[in-house]
């Protein structure tokens, strides 16, 4: 199991230490054209989560490529790329611009940011064109709030995903104390934190009986015991995300209690608690959970205990 | 190294309708003033920002308004009880001044205690919505008053460096009568270190996190 970071809640190059910590980190999602994002307020908390409208704000991949990549690869950790766009075309552009780039181990196609207007509407056409320009390990970044989720997972895995992330935000709304208007100056926003935990998990134990596909489970981590739910419903990997805006350290945290959490239950490691959830599922039996499974031989043997 | 430290509450005073919140300072470095720190709000799922208003020795205070869901439970916090505290974060004011005044309104008079601490002193002019708002401007050594309808821009003296912090209108009217004034601002921040792109505000034209680039910001 690997402990990411979930794409746009860490900044590598304002806090490297805390990349530092992380298996993989996961960039912010990176668009053809630099994107100032949506005005502010971007942010508001609610009652079991938070909600957020950046809007896909980068540098756009020329600048991504010039100034921040080699900066990037400098911390010593793999590196995943989050790609994201507004057509097919956006995305062949960013995945090819970073396929002959070393530095960068895996992408992640940010299929399901709800705070921009035009989203993509066929993952599988997306995945398929992107595999076409290049053989870097893709990883389709899901969300829970489609009408047949599995559905959609097996049209990742069909058009040559790599693996699953699962899952983004779900849409939310605020309304300021006084005035009862929205808080955010988009009005919706994403929704993370806690209140997406449940949702993360149905998600993952849905597409992991539904593809043979690894997936990096994410949605409200921020206990060790949230890592290890995860895992048992279905996830190879685990990405924190909110829990870093209160506590830069969450990630270690999680990991030393992921490790209590496991030797509590009589687990020898955090891969066989993988699916465990699933009735009558052998863990030792699926290529998932192999040390030697072609998604180990991507990420090299980056078992953390 | 960005280390959220587990700290216990030494006291909390009220100032008016404020609570001074202070707080063990262990290890930590209270920072340059116009810094701030992130305070974990009881039963809150994010922190709250909050810069630093005094140094006392031992100790770092807070001026908290309870003005939402995470100051309010800031302000419930009492004497034995545990906070998170991450920082000190961002950038300061300049302390490289000749002549500074301190300009603040309402709990923008937050950092200047601090500020004034470490300048020796200097001149202030803080403005308050009612006498007992004023009650913070006991912190702040040489402050003259002004209550609504008075604003702080009609007693400010010229030919100062203009340290200001307070509403956005404040600030507006500071910029346009000192183009050289250090602006602290405010924005809504879910992690103060630049990792959730919430705070940004317009910097020279483009849209910049805060926390990063400031809170303190030149005026021009």
């Amino acid at each position: 199991m690997r402990l990411l970071n979930a794409s746009g809640c860490l900044d590598a190059l304002v806090a490297p230490e805390i990349a530092r910590g992380l298996d993989a980190y996961v960039t912010k999602t990176v668009t053809p054209l630099p994107r100032e994002g949506n005005a502010p307020v971007r942010i508001a908390e609610t009652e079991f989560g938070m909600l957020n409208a950046i809007g896909l704000a980068n540098p756009g991949i020329d600048v991504f490529l010039e100034q921040h990549l080699p900066r990037l690869a400098e911390l010593g950790v793999p590196l995943w790329v989050s790609v994201g766009g507004f057509s097919l075309d956006d995305y062949v552009c960013v995945a090819g611009r970073l396929a002959a780039r070393d530095e960068v181990e895996t992408l992640e196609l940010n299929l399901s940011c709800p705070n921009v207007d035009e989203v993509p509407e066929n993952v599988g056409e997306v995945v398929a064109a992107v595999r076409a320009v290049t053989s870097k390990p893709l990883y389709a970044k899901l969300s829970a709030a489609v009408a047949d989720l599995g559905a959609t997972a097996r049209a990742a895995e069909a058009a040559g995903a790599d693996g699953l992330s699962l899952v983004n935000t779900v849409k939310g709304l605020a309304l300021d104390e006084r005035t009862l208007q929205p808080v955010l100056a988009r009005g919706a926003g994403g929704l993370s934190g806690p209140a997406l935990r449940p949702v993360a998990l149905a998600a993952v134990h849905t597409c992991f009986g539904e593809t043979r596909l690894p997936i990096v489970g994410m949605g409200g981590v921020a206990r060790g015991r949230h890592a290890l739910e995860l895992l048992a419903a279905g996830a190879s990997d685990v990405a924190v995300g909110t829990a870093l805006f209160a506590d830069p350290g969450a990630a270690s945290r999680i990991r030393s209690e992921l490790k209590a959490e496991l030797a509590a239950l009589g687990f020898v490691s955090p891969d066989n608690a993988i699916g465990v959830a699933h009735a009558g599922y052998d863990a030792t039996l699926d290529p998932r959970s192999r040390v030697d499974s072609k998604k180990s031989l991507h990420i090299g043997a980056k078992m953390a205990g | 190294m960005l280390r959220r430290e587990r700290r216990s509450v030494v006291a909390t005073e009220a100032v008016g309708p404020y609570t001074l919140l202070r707080v063990e300072r262990g290890s930590i470095d209270p920072g340059v003033p116009g810094q701030f720190f992130m305070l974990e709000a009881p039963g809150r799922l994010l922190p709250r920002p909050m810069s630093l208003a005094l140094a006392p020795s031992g100790e770092l205070a807070f001026l908290i308004d309870p003005i939402g869901p995470g100051t309010r439970a800031l302000c419930t916090l009492t004497a034995g009880d545990h906070v998170g505290v991450l920082g000190p974060l961002g950038k300061g004011f300049d302390l490289e001044v000749e002549r500074p005044l301190l300009v603040g309104g309402g709990i923008g008079v937050a950092p200047l205690p601090y500020l004034s601490e470490r300048l020796g002193g200097p001149p202030a002019v803080l403005g308050f919505r009612t006498s007992w708002h004023a009650e913070a401007a006991e912190l702040v050594p040489n402050a003259e008053v002004v209550l609504e309808p008075t604003y702080v821009t009609e007693a400010m003296h010229s030919g100062h460096d203009v340290l200001a912090c307070g509403p956005e209108p404040m600030l507006e009217a500071v910029r346009r009568l000192t183009p050289h004034a250090q602006l602290a601002w405010e924005a809504p921040m879910a992690c103060g270190y630049g990792a959730c792109y919430g705070c940004v505000v317009e910097i020279d034209g483009e849209l910049k996190r805060l926390c990063v680039e400031g809170p303190v910001l030149a005026a021009a």
